[in-house]
């Protein structure tokens, strides 16, 4: 399917302000804040740009985060494992003894604990944990960051707004944008590096990359008298994004925090990832993902999750709490998500294998009450006993908690397309 | 009754002939077991918090409750009057080994993490102990009380052994390893390189293998250690058995054992007396006692066992040994031939 008009056509506000209701009344006309808003000079200016701007970040716990060993821990029982749970800010509420600094976070965040994907593949997980939808061979659906970017971004920044931070590989721009097209589609930051090419090439002066550009700019201009469509819109979107971003380098460069906060986020990859989330949601990027990996622990799930959560649990407690003094986490939605959680059952390995059964998120902030525990599972965490969802009820809540109405539509080439699945509805009890 | 035999040569073990003469099960997975130094009792730790005391004449059981996480390491006084046990709640509890219904003697707050491995010194007077806090402590066996605190590894802290010299204490960790301390100052002699034993696989983002398991020839001329190798997929299981060999008093590797075909981890390896290195392995291929002798890399005989095995050790008479299982059942095999059972007139 071929995408609509790049971003600026009316075609594209119109769809804006159909579902973005109040929205972006008067907040995002003020323009992107370059240098974060820690750039601006009075706080209480920063404060309310903070409240009205709406961002969203993922943590994507990439291989299967297992539910007991952090958000619904069953200790002693036959499937609980070594770990016990401990007590957390919120007075009732208890996590897995390996999050003890999340724990004093949970009084921003809730758990939601009796998802029933009934997916126990990692591709399809992934693909309905961050599209809302299965899978199915007759259409492809955009991930919730090329969504929220598309519903959020204001119109008039020059920055990507759909960021993916990942331990390895390259930069560059992925295929998860689907029918809203590639303007939209995720730029990687592999390793935390700003995105590739956003550097002068050696032996390229200033000027001759302005002359270079002015030469295209004409040739493009010259060719859709005729020719335009979506798709060379979308190409020259591209372009002029790129360039933009290349001017705005120091956004994607997280060696700009200061050494406090770098010491404060942890030498490792995870930790600097994270203060690079913070830095770029500053910079209103609408949405960012960090991706942890591995927890598919088949092997060893106890000791492989001690290692990775032992590195998640810190940096993840500063960002909520950092997002939280700085009077973001009132615009910021938060999730930490998997793609399914993992047996309760322990195999001979000392592992646990896929589970889509009956397995917990954790999110927080924008339209997100505090606090709150939705569902239940049993005793031994074998299946949900009360309040059963699944991905397309997350994915509604995640849009309804930052202003998106998840029941409106995309324009798509003149067809009304459903922002989010219509057969489910929004997690209500969960929104604020 | 068997007495505590410390050359155990009494009877002579043969490999070859081992078979499996007791299957005691129980209601949750195996994790740990130990002989009793007297051979009274085997205890052995399940994944339902309990320990469990076999005893060697009947099979009889008795369950110990009293830890909050699993229990990963079990040692007992030299004179069998003490079992100490210890895991995932930092703990250690002392325990009177024989009462009818024990009952906790004493509970001290031993580590931040988990308490992955104990020792009790050749003179019954100390209990050593380590684990995820990268610490080896010290404490007194008669009152619990903290006598030493090793510090300078970096990663977890797998295993712990004293040397037969009074002044000497080995620990090794998830990073490969094997540190040895003078007990008197703490201060940090030594360290063997078992870097083998370790992989970190970045594309996983984990550290994997460790110095699992310690032993220290009765001539006390070498030091084994076993854990993993050829760890192409850490979170999936894909990894070989290994057990390194070193001269002590060089620290020079001498012998790498292996276990062709086998996928999984040593568990444990103890040496034998007669002599010969003792293994256990466990993992996707199985349960399997291996044999080893010093000249040798891969083994001279290999026992598989009916499931996978979790932990194994000797009983003082060199022929009985004790595997814990994954199917809930702790095996006994001995090292020598079958008896013939007396036909009833």
């Amino acid at each position: 399917m071929k995408c609509t008009y790049a971003c600026g056509s009316s075609d594209h506000l119109l769809a804006r302000r159909r579902f973005m209701g109040a929205l972006a009344s008067g907040t995002l006309a003020s323009g992107a804040v370059v240098g974060g808003l820690s750039a601006l000079a009075a706080p209480d200016a920063a404060k309310q740009l903070a409240r009205n701007q709406k961002r969203v970040l993922v943590i994507n716990m990439a291989g299967g985060l297992s539910q007991l060993e952090s958000w619904d821990p069953k200790p002693a029982t036959n499937t609980g494992g070594p770990f016990r749970a401990i007590a957390t800010s919120v007075p009732g509420t208890h996590i897995c003894e390996l999050l003890p600094q999340t724990a004093k976070q949970m009084h921003h965040l809730s758990l939601v604990r009796s998802i029933n994907t009934k997916e126990n593949d990692h591709g399809k997980g992934q693909y309905l944990m961050m599209t809302g939808r299965r899978r199915s061979p007759a259409s492809d659906f955009p991930k919730i960051g090329a969504v929220t970017a598309k519903a959020l971004n204001d119109p008039t920044t020059s920055l990507p707004g759909h960021i993916v931070i990942s331990a390895g590989g390259s930069g560059g721009r992925s295929n998860d944008a689907a029918y809203l097209g590639p303007e939209f589609a995720s730029i990687s930051m592999g390793n935390g590096k700003p995105p590739q090419n956003t550097d002068l090439p050696a032996g390229v002066s200033e000027s001759s990359e302005l002359q270079r550009h002015a030469f295209r700019r004409r040739a493009n201009e010259r060719f859709a008298l005729r020719r335009r469509t979506a798709m060379t819109d979308a190409y020259t979107a591209n372009y002029e994004q790129a360039l933009e971003l290349m001017k705005q380098r120091d956004v994607f460069d997280v060696s700009k925090e200061s050494q406090a906060d770098l010491d404060r986020y942890g030498k490792h990859d995870f930790g600097r990832h994270c203060l690079l989330a913070r830095r770029l949601l500053e910079n209103n990027i609408t949405f960012v993902q960090v991706t942890h990996s591995n927890y598919d622990t088949h092997n060893e799930n106890f000791n492989f999750h001690l290692e990775q959560l032992g590195e998640f649990d810190s940096p993840f407690a500063t960002l909520v709490a950092d997002l939280a003094d700085r009077g973001m986490l009132e615009s910021t939605l938060v999730v930490v998500l998997s793609e399914f959680g993992r047996t309760p059952n322990i195999n001979q390995n000392y592992g646990r294998d896929h589970w889509g059964t009956a397995w917990s998120i954790c999110l927080g902030g924008a339209g997100i009450q505090s606090g709150a525990i939705i569902g239940k599972t049993n005793k031994n965490g074998t299946k949900v006993e009360d309040r059963e969802v699944d991905h397309g009820h997350l994915f509604h809540t995640y849009l309804q908690a930052v202003g998106i109405d998840s029941t409106g539509h995309f324009d798509i080439d003149g067809r009304a397309v459903p922002i989010a699945d219509p057969a489910y509805s929004a997690i209500d009890e969960l929104l604020s | 009754m068997p007495q505590p035999n410390s050359s155990m040569d009494t009877n002579r073990a043969d490999p070859k002939l081992t078979h499996v003469v007791n299957e005691w099960k129980y209601s949750s997975p195996l994790i740990a077991c130990r002989f009793e130094p007297l051979s009274r009792f085997v205890f052995s730790s399940a994944q339902d918090n309990s320990v469990q005391r076999w005893n060697l004449e009947n099979g009889e059981s008795v369950v110990l409750k009293a830890h909050d996480s699993w229990v990963r390491a079990i040692a007992f006084s030299p004179d069998g009057e003490l079992v100490m046990t210890a895991g995932g709640d930092g703990r250690i509890i002392w325990w009177p080994t024989a009462a009818d219904a024990p009952e906790p003697i004493r509970t001290i707050e031993a580590h931040q993490g988990w308490v992955r491995s104990l020792a009790v010194s050749p003179d019954g007077q100390l209990l050593a102990s380590c684990g995820n806090d990268n610490l080896v402590k010290l404490w007194r066996v008669a009152d619990g009380s903290p006598v030493q605190t090793f510090s300078g590894h970096e990663k977890d802290v797998y295993s712990t052994l004293f040397v037969d010299d009074g002044q000497t204490l080995i620990s090794g960790d998830l990073a490969g390893k094997v540190h040895q301390w003078e007990i008197a100052t703490a201060k940090l002699t030594r360290t063997f390189d078992a870097k083998q034993l370790h992989t970190y696989n970045g594309g996983q983002g984990v550290d994997f293998g460790g110095v699992r398991t310690l032993s220290i020839s009765p001539d006390k001329k070498h030091l084994a250690c076993g854990g993993l190798h050829k760890a192409t997929n850490p979170l999936g299981a894909v990894h070989e058995p290994l057990a390194l060999v070193f001269e002590w008093e060089s620290q020079k590797l001498v012998q790498s054992h292996i276990a062709e075909g086998v996928k999984g981890t040593t568990w444990r390896v103890l040496f034998h007396d007669q002599p010969f290195l003792c293994g256990a392995a466990g993992g996707s291929s199985g349960g399997f006692l291996l044999f080893w002798k010093m000249d040798q890399p891969k083994e001279f005989h290999r026992f598989k066992l009916p499931s996978l095995l979790r932990d194994m050790d000797l009983a003082a008479d060199g022929q009985r040994v004790a595997t814990a299982h994954y199917d809930r059942r702790l095996r006994i095999s001995r090292l020598a031939a079958k008896v013939d059972k007396p036909t009833s007139e």
